[in-house]
């Protein structure tokens, strides 16, 4: 096993290096220098220039410059905000524990129901309630998230008037950050009534963040049911006389599970680019919004700091999925 | 004589052959009723975009500065020359989203055509050469795969300047990479196979086995993804546009026109509800369409 996850590390390294590649040519791709990004519109004279150039290194080999961007990325210095003027890594970890609690909600919420509905769907195949939870999935697997979004604010805010339209929690609530995320901390807080106001700005946008996994899940589960249902072992746990649920529940659920940890693992990434969308709508504060928000500032560190974060956290998940994936499957585990 | 006859024979043979090909496709197609469906509204949708100038009641943006805000025409208030209604500055909802499917399917088309080619080129490549090569697309496909698609397309439009040009080369470097996976798959697959160990005994030359002995037999799971990504850009287009990094107004363009609505969402719902609906009939249509080539193109991946 550990032989296993070795190797998993190391086939890590060159993505990890190419991850940083990327994100240092990003700033170089730009049209102008970085100096001439950072005066912006109010220009600067030429010495100024030079001077600056020289001062921040740019007037260095690529190179080198790359080097010095590696060591210090390793360091955890990813530079300065050009708008905040603090540090590009601090600002991100401040407001990645806002992304973390949507995400884990929505997976939480794709997961509860995308595995009973494709369990369900795969049991009664054929029949009209597969046909609906079939037709469903397509269509929350096709559907615009930044639309759904709208249409539950018009619905659930506009019309029935029970939810917030943006922010973590209403100002009327105050208190110190303990874990970043918002539900735990309000109810440590002990406010009356702040786990609610918490509860009722997330409750959307983690509906929107989880649709397309949801989506995703139930297909993936039904086909992977359906697989093992045909199996001898099924067949042989039905003869032996176990009821349907044990059969269902226990012989061929958790084998099915196996596809569909891997498809939950693959989700990492679609929701953090659903994130972006989501959190722009809520004006939810958390990385993605931040991202977008840094891009039209034209806040130039801070887009190419997230961009390695947010990549390597992928990464990271993936591999975590993968280690995962050897430790259920012995098979994985051994080959190659 | 009989030689020239012998010829067309076979010719006609051929003919057959692949009109069965078809006859075959068509009937395993046809057997899945939600791919049918969505063949039609996608070939409705192909033919409102061609037809776009003649079927649109108004131009897409002309400005009637009498109806600002109209209701869709069944509501009160709302006018029948305008049947969609009118957005803030008073054009008509209906004919700008007729023009807007111009813009969505041109994406679709633009997109996929860039990713296959590009993709199907450097999957072949990875194929063919070396272990050097090979590792080194493929690394540099993981990590294009490594960033979120959405982010990766922004910070690329961040880069090239926002517009539709610049996001539709965007989309097509992020689906790239899905491209080169399969072909390359594919291909790892078929060299072993007789046929191919044949055609480079016969003395094939190396361009010939790639395209022409090798490739058409990695197609199918090629144009399943195909029918996936023209979804996808379609998605990312409308996403980019929102975002305010893709078509720039006036443009038509489903996800711009929605970014233009947000402020009125809590009064006008007719200005946010059909864009978005328009968006999501299209790419629903080509995922049920992408569903049914699958069942008919690649019995493997048939799902049950």
């Amino acid at each position: 096993m550990l032989g296993f996850i070795a190797r998993r590390l190391a086939l890590l390294v060159p993505t990890f290096l190419g991850i940083t590649v990327a994100a240092f040519s990003f700033i170089h791709f730009l049209p102008g220098d970085p100096v001439l990004l950072m005066a912006g519109e109010r220009g600067i004279s030429p010495e100024r220039h030079a001077q600056l150039m020289h001062q921040f290194g740019f007037d260095r080999p690529l190179w080198r410059q790359y080097l010095d961007y590696l060591m210090n990325a390793l360091h955890g210095d990813l530079g300065q905000s050009l708008v905040t003027h603090r540090q590009v890594f601090h600002e991100f970890f401040v407001l990645f524990p806002a992304t973390l609690e949507l995400s884990i909600c929505a997976m939480i919420l794709a997961v509860a129901l995308g595995i009973p509905a494709g369990v369900v769907a795969a049991v009664k195949r054929g029949s009209a309630f597969d046909h609906a939870i079939m037709g469903s999935a397509l269509v929350g697997y096709s559907m615009p998230i930044f639309w759904w979004g709208l249409l539950l604010i018009i619905f659930f805010s506009g019309i029935l008037g029970w939810t917030p339209v943006s922010g973590r929690i209403s100002l009327l609530y105050y208190f110190k950050p303990v874990t970043g995320f918002m539900l735990i901390d309000s109810l440590l807080s002990g406010q009356k009534g702040a786990f609610t106001s918490a509860m009722s700005h997330l409750v959307l946008p983690a509906i929107v963040l989880g649709t397309i996994p949801l989506a995703v899940i139930a297909r993936q589960t039904r086909s992977a049911m359906l697989e093992v249902l045909g199996e001898d072992y099924v067949r042989t746990a039905r003869a032996k006389g176990l009821g349907p649920m044990r059969v269902i529940g226990v012989h061929a659920l958790r084998n099915s599970l196996i596809p569909v940890i891997t498809t939950i693992g693959l989700q990492v990434g679609t929701l953090l680019a659903g994130a972006i969308l989501t959190e722009t709508i809520f004006s939810w504060p958390g990385v993605g919004k931040w991202m977008v928000d840094s891009i039209f500032r034209r806040d130039y560190p801070s887009v190419q700091g997230g961009l390695m974060l947010i990549a390597a956290i992928v990464m990271i998940v993936n591999l975590l999925v993968d280690v995962t994936y050897g430790f259920i499957n012995p098979r994985i585990r051994h080959s190659r | 004589m009989s030689e020239v006859a012998a010829k067309t024979k076979t010719y006609d043979k051929r003919r057959g052959g692949r009109l069965a090909l078809l006859e075959e496709f068509w009937h395993y197609f046809s057997e899945n009723r939600g791919a049918v469906m969505g063949l039609a509204f996608f070939v409705f949708i192909c033919l409102v975009a061609i037809f776009a100038n003649v079927i649109a009641p108004h131009g897409p943006i002309d400005q009637y500065r009498d109806a600002l805000l109209k209701p869709p025409a069944w509501q009160q208030g709302g006018e029948w020359r305008f049947l969609l209604g009118t957005d803030a500055v008073g054009r008509d909802l209906l004919s700008r989203l007729i023009f807007g499917s111009r813009f969505s399917l041109f994406v679709g088309c633009v997109v996929v055509s860039v990713a296959l080619v590009v993709g199907i080129l450097l999957g072949l490549i990875a194929g063919f050469s070396g272990p050097t090569v090979d590792t080194l697309i493929m690394r540099i496909m993981d990590i294009i795969l490594a960033f979120p698609s959405l982010l990766l397309a922004l910070v690329l439009v961040a880069i090239l300047g926002p517009s539709l040009t610049n996001a539709m080369v965007a989309i097509a470097v992020v689906q790239q990479p899905h491209y080169v996976r399969l072909t390359r798959a594919a291909v790892m697959g078929e060299l072993g196979k007789d046929y191919v160990t044949a055609a480079r005994v016969v003395g094939v030359g190396r361009l010939r086995l790639m395209f022409s002995t090798v490739l058409p037999n990695c197609m199918a799971p090629l144009i399943v993804q195909a029918a996936l990504s023209f979804s996808n850009a379609i998605l990312d287009a409308a996403a980019l546009g929102f975002l305010g990094m893709g078509a720039q107004p006036p443009t038509p363009e489903w996800g711009t026109m929605l970014a233009e609505s947000r402020e009125f969402i809590l009064r006008a719902w007719w200005v946010v509800t059909f864009p978005g609906l328009a968006i999501l009939l299209t790419v629903l249509a080509i995922n049920l369409m992408g569903d049914g080539l699958r069942d008919a193109l690649d019995p493997k991946l048939r799902r049950s």
